[in-house]
């Protein structure tokens, strides 16, 4: 029998369309209390999502709030919205569709709250305002389905984790509730199964489609040595730009975007209509380029992940990715953007940015074409975002610790925590849960009648302010100089902080120059000829995953592999076997030189960027205890180079695990990361208050800074919740323990060569950016040359 | 990291006839005259934002800003004591202070000479004994609260929390500084949990001439023009 009824399989027919095996697949299992889809992009995703909820309405009329669908994306959900639109319309079905987010009129919220539509589309954080209100039991009440769109996205951050507690919520509002979440592949779908539903969720597969056409560009120039800008390929892009359609155009960085983007231009002499897009631009910029898109009116697009996720542009028929794409999941992503149509093979273009990327992006198409996937790691869910989650609930009224916490260990990311760390977090949002009870009078949660809730209930307004899990860099706009300037993007305050007046830097294509600070916002004036002094605000880099890295290896230390490389950079790697060795699974391979008056020391840890940083900082202090005076080092996905006054023979003393182990510690407390991870969670756990854009200190000495808080805090009270959650933070995000971990296990097979000069592996190091200098009072220092400097320019001294 | 057990360095400069000493801490000594300056402690801000229901922040605060106080006092020894105003976070926050806070406090004061100057949030008589003044006038050098615009040579106040960001090989470094000229100088805030002004704000920087310096506190001080390539 047909699961589609009649009325669905006459709009399907007319449209010449055939429903999918996974689209009739969630309508059989619409009574089912969770159902996960995998399916690619293009495959028809979201109507599988929508169509029981369709059928269902069909069939018989619903009061209130039938579906609420999650999106990751504001402009998903109105985009969402619009595609609805056609099928509701010509099934002739009398259903209500609207879109809340933060972009959503006063009064259009207003009357969404007295009178839900059937399928209300929002994002993580209005769900989260929504049930924070006093009326939210009403709201939901009769919700039938939830169904949450690119949840493989939404579960790698802190978003996911809040939504799936929001979820847990709606549940007992309305225990009735289906859950769909909608996904791309992932390597792990049972444990993303888990995380929409423990216990519940039941998986869908759709046909994963052809496998994509997957290619290394070929320049004629070789990639240099170092460098992420892939500016000597600009040439051959440009010429497969003209080629193709439409071309999406990947590159890792805002900066390297904005560098791009220029080369480009410098080789369009026939102005074909190429973007630009990233985080750093305007909103009205980057909408303006979404809607020539979508009007098909653009040959290119150079964008950074902001195009991760988003509207299908069935157009798109090439897409490029500049320089390694670090991750193996994200490249399948972006080459999901090219040909998002079900049966059609996506075409995808690799540009190495330099020689070792060459083998990484070798290792990342070999992993695509063996559909080998990078390991999620899922950790238990956070405790900033519990508390977030608690002080929301208060807001929306009394309530049982008891059911509180049933309904927080009945989500995915919760069900393992205990009982004792619930009422931890509980205590944190009641009294602040210092050692010091200093606030019993003042407590922002008080218990009467066994019911929990806020002291005072006008606290409320400024908790719901404080909603949310991205904690993004304090950014200030810029704008074009003079009445109603155009406004160009905005820049990270510790960018903005190091502008003086005449500075020239790149934002949405153009060079401007800095002018200067008004009311918070940066204003600039056009610099047409001149070459930027700056490219650019900094922004955080991701590091190779460990499957990439592991396939790089394996490449590095088989040459019956390197047939498969160009020759520039098989050449190299035959040099390196010469005069050093090569690097193998398993091992750990370090080699020591002179070169002019320094000795170096380089490390192949692969380990990724941010292991090698901190395994750096490690490194270079044992070193300094050893006597070996170490001056600097630099470090980047694959290795780490040290250099100093003395030559290092033996390096196993210096990286036993123990000792190693033991510094981290130490040197962690202390480190900018921490005081870094410390600000992000404690303003998610509302301790700090939000910066919002509008509300921003103006000028007045009302802020200060959270490092202060921190080192209170690790002064007076060690033990405190916060750091806790800070240390964990720190740990599993920007420190990379793991990655440290998996290398020390290797540690034991150390081969260390003692090399004549700089080998060919090392070189690409030497010219690596980002070197750190080794020198207790680097600030100090600094600060006083530079004061020294200022006096006598401004004939004070 | 913990301002008080590290060995920090102080700069002396003039201000009209008085030599005059920008401690590391944030505090003036004024060595001839045995007299120590703090401004803005802001004692007790941790209890006021709770009580008006704000976040709840470590309440450490007091002692934090008191054990840096109580250090310096120490070390120099001084016959009498300014804290230029806003020592308290509001007038409750004095009378809602903890007994070993308030008992610190009296320990301080004792055979010393104590001037609570009055702030914009902490006006009229603490009840923590010492001298409430409006202002005050020693030598040379007046001692009050807010700058005045039209005010003669010799002037001390305290505020703004004036900071300043120096762009350095090391990376942008933001410390709270004092800032001078040859009439009168404005004091970086002394209390724990203080943010800053910047010091190129117009509010602070119209009320210096173009010879003003700025002195930035932290384990090293360091002087700059305040009219170079300054941001913050």
């Amino acid at each position: 029998m047909s699961l589609l009824p009649e009325r669905f399989q006459n709009w399907f027919t007319k449209r010449g369309w055939q429903a999918h095996p996974h689209q009739l697949a969630l309508l059989e299992r619409r009574e089912d209390p969770a159902t996960l889809l995998i399916a690619p992009t293009g495959g028809g995703k979201t109507l599988a999502g929508f169509l029981p909820t369709l059928v269902e309405l069909a069939e018989r009329p619903h009061e209130g709030m039938h579906t609420l669908y999650i999106s990751p994306l504001k402009a998903l959900a109105a985009d969402i919205k619009r595609n609805l639109h056609a099928p509701v319309e010509e099934l002739g079905l009398d259903i209500r569709i609207e879109d809340r987010t933060g972009d959503t009129k006063q009064a259009a919220r207003q009357r969404q709250r007295r009178d839900p539509p059937h399928i209300l589309l929002t994002t993580p954080e209005s769900l989260a305002l929504l049930l924070s209100y006093e009326d939210a039991p009403r709201i939901f009440a009769g919700l039938r389905r939830v169904v949450v769109d690119e949840i493989h996205a939404l579960a790698e951050s802190k978003r996911g984790d809040q939504l799936m507690l929001c979820l847990s919520r709606l549940q007992t509002l309305s225990p009735g509730l289906s859950r769909i979440g909608l996904s791309a592949t992932v390597d792990n779908p049972p444990q993303l199964a888990e995380y929409l539903a423990p216990g519940m969720a039941k998986i869908v597969k759709a046909d994963p489609g052809p496998k994509a056409d997957i290619r290394l560009l070929e320049t004629v120039e070789a990639p240099p040595w170092a460098g992420s800008g892939g500016r000597h390929a600009a040439r051959a892009v440009m010429e497969e730009i003209r080629k193709a359609d439409t071309t999406l155009v990947f590159i890792n960085t805002r900066a390297t975007a904005e560098l791009f983007f220029q080369e480009l231009w410098a080789l369009n002499p026939e102005n074909l209509p190429i973007a630009l897009h990233h985080g750093s631009l305007s909103r009205e910029a980057r909408e303006k380029v979404e809607q020539a898109m979508v009007a098909g009116d653009l040959k290119a697009i150079v964008c950074t992940g902001s195009l991760d996720l988003g509207i299908d542009w069935g157009d798109v028929d090439l897409v490029i990715q500049i320089g390694a794409p670090k991750n193996i999941k994200r490249l399948v992503q972006r080459i999901g953007r090219a040909g998002h149509r079900y049966n059609t093979p996506s075409r995808a273009l690799l540009v190495p940015a330099n020689r070792f990327e060459v083998v990484e992006c070798r290792a990342a198409l070999e992993a695509v074409n063996a559909g080998d996937l990078d390991r999620t790691v899922k950790n238990d869910g956070p405790l900033d975002v519990l508390c977030q989650h608690i002080m929301l609930r208060a807001c929306s009224g009394p309530f049982y610790a008891e059911d509180l916490f049933a309904e927080i260990l009945n989500t995915g990311p919760y069900q393992n925590h205990t009982k004792p760390v619930l009422n931890q977090a509980l205590d944190f949002c009641a009294t602040g849960g210092y050692a010091l009870r200093a606030y019993d009078r003042w407590q922002r949660l008080v218990e009467r009648d066994g019911k929990w809730q806020l002291r005072d209930p006008r606290t409320a307004r400024a908790l719901r302010m404080n909603i949310g899990t991205i904690i993004q860099a304090e950014t200030l706009s810029v704008r074009m100089r003079g009445r109603g300037g155009k406004p160009l993007g905005e820049v990270e305050e510790d960018f903005a902080a190091t502008l003086v007046p005449g500075d020239t830097f790149l934002i949405g294509g153009q060079t401007v120059r800095y002018e200067g600070l008004r009311e918070m916002t940066i204003e600039v004036s056009k610099q047409p000829s001149k070459q930027p002094k700056i490219a650019v605000f900094g922004g955080y880099r991701m590091s190779t995953s460990l499957e990439l890295s592991h396939r790089v290896v394996d490449i590095l230390s088989t040459p019956t592999r390197w047939k498969n490389l160009p020759a520039h950079t098989a050449d190299w790697l035959e040099l390196q076997r010469q005069i050093s060795t090569l690097p193998q699974p398993g091992g750990l391979l370090s080699e020591a030189f002179w070169r002019a008056d320094r000795a170096y020391l380089c490390l192949y840890s692969f380990a990724g960027r941010n292991a090698n940083q901190t395994l750096g900082l490690l490194l270079t202090r044992r070193m300094e205890e050893a006597g070996l005076n170490p001056t600097g080092f630099v470090a980047n996905d694959y290795a780490l180079l040290v250099w100093g006054l003395d030559l290092v023979k033996d390096i196993r003393p210096l990286i036993t695990p123990e000792g190693l182990r033991d510094g981290l510690e130490t040197w962690l407390a202390e480190n900018a990361v921490m005081k870094r991870t410390f600000r992000a969670s404690a303003t998610i756990a509302g301790l700090i208050e939000r910066n919002l854009p509008g509300r921003r200190k103006t000028g007045r000495q009302a802020t200060f800074s959270s490092d202060i808080l921190y080192d209170t805090l690790r002064k007076y009270d060690p033990d405190h919740l916060m750091l806790r959650i800070t240390k964990e933070e720190a740990a599993r995000g920007l420190v990379d323990f793991e990655r440290i971990e998996e290398m020390l296990s290797r540690a034991k097979n150390t081969t260390h060569i003692l090399a004549p000069h700089v080998t060919p592996l090392a070189a690409p190091l030497l010219l690596e950016m980002g070197r750190v200098p080794i020198k207790g009072a680097a600030a100090d220092t600094a600060l006083e040359e530079e004061a020294t400097r200022m006096m006598q320019e401004a004939g004070l001294a | 990291m913990f301002r008080f057990c590290i060995i920090m360095t102080s700069t002396n400069f003039q201000l009209q006839d008085a030599r005059l000493t920008a401690r590391g801490s944030g505090a003036l000594w004024w060595e001839d005259a045995r007299l120590l300056c703090v401004s803005d402690l802001h004692l007790g801000k941790s209890e006021r934002l709770a009580r008006r229901g704000g976040t709840l922040l470590p309440p450490y605060d007091t002692r934090e800003t008191l054990a840096r106080l109580d250090s310096e006092l120490s070390e120099l020894n001084p016959q009498t004591v300014i804290c230029l105003g806003d020592s308290f976070d509001d007038s409750l926050a004095a009378e809602h202070i903890d007994e070993t806070d308030r008992l610190q406090i009296t320990n301080m004061m004792a055979g010393r000479r104590w001037f609570w100057v009055e702030g914009n949030h902490d006006p009229g008589d603490l009840g923590l004994g010492g001298t409430a003044v409006q202002e005050l006038e020693r030598g040379p050098l007046t001692f009050r609260h807010i700058a005045q615009s039209n005010a003669g040579a010799g002037e001390i106040s305290g505020h703004f929390h004036p900071k300043i960001g120096v762009p350095t090989r090391a990376g942008h470094i933001t410390r709270p500084c004092f800032v001078y000229d040859t009439r009168r100088l404005i004091l970086p805030a002394y209390g724990a949990y203080t943010g800053g002004l910047s010091a190129n704000d117009p509010a602070l920087n119209t009320l210096f001439g173009n010879d003003a310096c700025c002195i930035l506190t932290g384990s090293k001080t360091s002087t700059i023009p305040l009219s170079a390539r300054l941001s913050a």
